[in-house]
């Protein structure tokens, strides 16, 4: 790390949607960017603004490219395509209709109702808790792909606390979620360990953690009496026992507003208190939190631990809220999308939370696009990169619709690999 | 690091830092584990005939070996070096690399001989676990010099598996529609250079933060692809046309007449020789790529370049060199070695294109790359490690002796063991990550 690069990070980035505060306890000054200093926002507090709209304008255009897969993939529009010269407007006309059928059951589909809404936020709420782990893990400059790892052993751990023990109602609940949190605990301050102690990449070893939790501790346990559904042949343990589960509040359950209540912890863990303050030095310039007098191997077991804690409940959300069993897809592809939702949302607490909505959102939506337009929901996935992508890259939204105010231009920490 | 310090007259006061106690340490006590293991072996083995077959393919008859003489030989070499690190007599640098090799040796063939003994009455018999290593290890050589290429040059791609998924499906596609499949490697190379330029342009132009890149490229790839795929019609007969490619089969059956004797030579070398060269065209290139990285990055003019914008961009501007083209330069190169071992997953082994079919071997080429110290001959030995170990893990699955989910786990427990106790701190290139803007 460079002194030029590391320098503006220490302020943390101002998310897409977010008030950056000046937190007077911590000395952090509003972000001030070094290479476009004639950015200088003209009222106290509009300097989010530009960044904002760069966030919409990026989604707009992530929109527009998935539009022409839609097009693309509908066959009386490419049917059309081979006259398009003599009768364009059969191809538009079609294309048309394919691209509003799409998007208007996405967005129907997604937040149309209030039952859609209630689905949209059941799907977002584990994105939001492991994001906001990659997250923790980001601000102390770790590299954390390991949530899904730590999703399936806190899983593992909530899982079997909820089907096996007996216990009064919200007692149980307490229990499972705490198992789950400490299983995910585990397994990402192994990773955390092993860096503090003797500077294994925390890249490599959360990689090959998570074959370990997939591809070995689940399929072993599964293949185990203790967790095996009685009378089924299939690697399935049994559901959770009622007492464990969360409250349910019409088609949501109480593990959404868990996941709230997890996000203000965390944006005060990281921006308020003083474990926070070292997480976020130590990610800055490690050797100068070093030089200051912090133990920089304590922040980064602590970190990994936190980012672990938060897989684990993230792993509580299906199996105590909506009753999953533990099988070995149990885990979904939860971790791997939460790291591009801690991307998205700027390694920020509340942009974590708006990305974890908008992914939600998408990933609801594309099911009910293939289910009423017939388009593949594999273009939900193609639209979630592509929006990262744009949102990323500022300075080529604002190329493209040539936006004059441009925005702090700042994405998650540009630092390389470091350690 | 020893130091010898001279003090008046005769004495000399040894001043060890504490860094190589801490190495002598670790060596000390992996040596010890490794003993305790053979020991182990030793006493659990009851039938020490061992049946093994090195060259199958040539019909020859078994031969047998004695479990308990080859793991005595290992206790002793175990114990020689367990001795020598004790008392401080391997010092850094090869002799320490040398005594690892030793042990480590030791150890493997001990559990191999453990894992088949006692097998009296059953037909497993030990069989040569190179071909197997250099099989699996094809793809995540490619991608670990795509990822030793790039980022010399200062640009991370995390994106290695992105780019062996995209790969995979041009491969499958172009190959079925050549109707050959060395056609599908030209897709790959294609492919794996597409989403290069993805991540050139991204990283250096819009300077977007590589690591986020990276995965972002990743999840790009498996939606394309994926979607793609969906676009294919279950017709049959386009399915055939589109993505049903033939594989490659073993070179030296391809009838290429001067490769074709230069394999029948090389596969004539007892043991080592059928198993590592009756290989299909990507493993030859795949050995051949690895020397000419080798080669480019630390012997060519363009590779001092390349590392120099790697190391320090400023400097190397300072003196006259266009850093970005150079960036440019290396990760397209990159994205074509990732592409070939894209490839392999289809016209390489599987034939036809399947969902998400890389299955992370991406990310364990990137942890390849970080285990050889970005390194394209280390990487390529990490690479090699892994797939030993995948190959161990599924040829002793069916003894028995192990449990099979453990042996699944034994790669992936292995590299961290290795990257813990081993490799350690590793230091990247560094500007690594690091956009350039000429100020």
């Amino acid at each position: 790390m460079s002194e030029e690069s590391s320098t503006p990070e220490k302020q943390p980035t101002p998310a897409a949607g977010q008030v950056t505060e000046p937190a007077p306890g911590s000395g952090d000054k509003p972000p001030v960017t070094t290479s476009e200093p004639d950015q200088q926002p003209a009222r106290p507090g509009a300097a989010w603004l530009p960044d904002v709209v760069t966030t919409l304008l990026a989604i707009g255009l992530a929109l527009v490219v998935g539009a022409v897969l839609v097009a693309l993939s509908d066959e009386d529009a490419v049917a059309s395509l081979s006259y398009v010269f003599s009768y364009p407007a059969d191809f538009f006309s079609y294309a048309g209709e394919a691209i509003w059928e799409s998007y208007s059951s996405l967005v129907s589909g997604s937040v149309g109702s209030i039952d859609a809404i209630g689905v949209t936020l059941v799907r977002a709420a584990p994105l939001i808790c492991a994001g906001l782990g990659v997250t923790l893990a980001f601000r102390a400059g770790l590299f954390n792909i390991g949530a899904q790892g730590q999703l399936v052993v806190g899983a593992l751990f909530a899982g079997y606390v909820g089907f096996t023990w007996n216990l009064p109602p919200g007692l149980h609940l307490v229990a499972a979620v705490l198992a789950g949190m400490i299983g995910g605990a585990i397994w990402g301050g192994i990773a955390g360990f092993l860096k503090a102690r003797t500077g294994a990449h925390e890249v490599i070893t959360t990689i090959m953690l998570n074959y370990l939790a997939t591809s070995f501790l689940l399929n072993y346990l599964l293949s185990k009496e203790a967790f095996q559904r009685p009378g089924s042949d299939n690697a399935q343990s049994p559901a959770p026992a009622d007492s464990a589960m969360y409250l349910q509040l019409g088609n949501i359950h109480l593990g959404v507003f868990v996941a709230v209540a997890a996000a203000i912890v965390v944006w005060w863990l990281i921006e308020r208190s003083t474990f926070g303050f070292e997480l976020r030095a130590v990610g800055a310039n490690p050797d100068a939190a070093r030089t200051a007098g912090m133990s920089v191997e304590r922040v980064y077991t602590l970190a990994m631990v936190g980012a672990g804690t938060l897989a684990g409940l993230a792993a509580t959300m299906n199996i105590l809220g909506k009753g999953d069993s533990l099988s070995s897809g149990v885990a979904g592809t939860i971790g791997f999308d939460a790291i591009t939702v801690a991307l998205l949302g700027r390694a920020s607490p509340l942009g974590t939370v708006l990305a974890g909505l908008l992914f939600g959102a998408l990933s609801v939506g594309g099911t009910a696009m293939q289910a009423s337009a017939g388009t593949p929901k594999e273009l939900g996935d193609v639209l979630q990169a592509l929006i990262v992508l744009f949102v990323a890259a500022p300075a080529l939204v604002r190329g493209i619709v040539r936006m004059k105010t441009a925005g702090s231009g700042n994405t998650v920490m540009a630092k390389g690999w470091g350690s | 690091m020893s130091v010898l310090i001279a003090t008046e007259g005769e004495e000399q006061v040894v001043v060890r830092s504490a860094a190589d106690k801490r190495r002598q340490w670790k060596m000390v006590g992996l040596f010890a584990v490794a003993a305790l293991a053979l020991l182990w072996f030793w006493t659990d083995i009851d039938d020490p005939t061992v049946t093994y077959l090195l060259d199958n393919a040539r019909g020859e008859d078994p031969n047998t070996i004695n479990a308990h003489v080859v793991v005595v030989v290992g206790l002793v070499l175990t114990l020689v070096c367990l001795a020598l690190a004790a008392l401080n007599r391997i010092p850094d640098g090869w002799p320490t690399v040398l005594a690892a090799s030793v042990v480590g040796l030791a150890f493997l063939l001990g559990f191999l001989v453990w894992n088949y003994a006692d097998q009296s009455g059953s037909t497993f018999a030990m069989v040569n676990p190179l071909p197997g290593t250099v099989k699996y290890a094809v793809p995540l050589v490619f991608g670990a010099l795509a990822g030793c290429l790039c980022e010399r040059a200062g640009v991370i791609n995390i994106a290695i598996e992105g780019q062996f998924l995209f790969a995979a499906f041009w491969a499958s596609v172009v190959a079925s529609f050549a109707g050959q499949a060395e056609y599908g490697l030209l897709g790959g190379i294609a492919a794996g250079i597409a989403i290069g330029a993805l991540l050139a342009v991204f990283a250096m132009r819009y300077l977007v933060n590589q690591v986020v890149l990276g995965v972002v490229l990743i999840a790009l790839a498996t939606g394309l692809t994926d979607f793609l795929l969906s676009q294919i019609p279950a017709d049959p007969e386009i399915r055939a046309r589109l993505n049903n490619p033939e594989t490659l089969g073993p070179v030296p059956d391809a009838g290429i007449p001067l490769l074709s004797s230069v394999a029948d030579a090389l596969t004539g070398i007892p043991v080592i020789g059928p198993t590592i060269f009756d290989q299909t065209l990507l493993a030859y290139l795949m050995y051949v790529s690895i020397g000419v990285v080798a080669f480019l990055i630390f012997q060519t003019r363009w590779g001092l370049r390349v590392r120099s914008v790697g190391e320090h961009p400023k400097a190397a501007d300072t003196v006259g060199l266009k850093v970005n083209r150079l960036r440019w330069q290396a990760v397209l190169l990159g994205g074509a070695f990732a592409g070939l071992g894209g490839a392999y997953f289809t016209v390489g082994s599987n034939g036809a294109f399947t969902s998400g079919m890389s299955a992370g071997n991406g990310f364990i080429a990137l942890a390849a790359v970080i285990m050889g110290r970005w390194h394209p001959i280390y990487a390529s030995l990490a690479a090699l490690f892994f797939g030993l170990m995948t190959t161990l893990s599924s040829q002793l699955e069916f003894l028995g002796k192990v449990p099979a989910s453990f042996l699944t786990a034994l790669p992936y427990l292995a590299t961290i063991i290795a990257v813990a106790g081993l490799v350690g701190r590793v230091r990247p290139p560094a500007a690594d990550g690091e956009p350039y803007v000429k100020s």
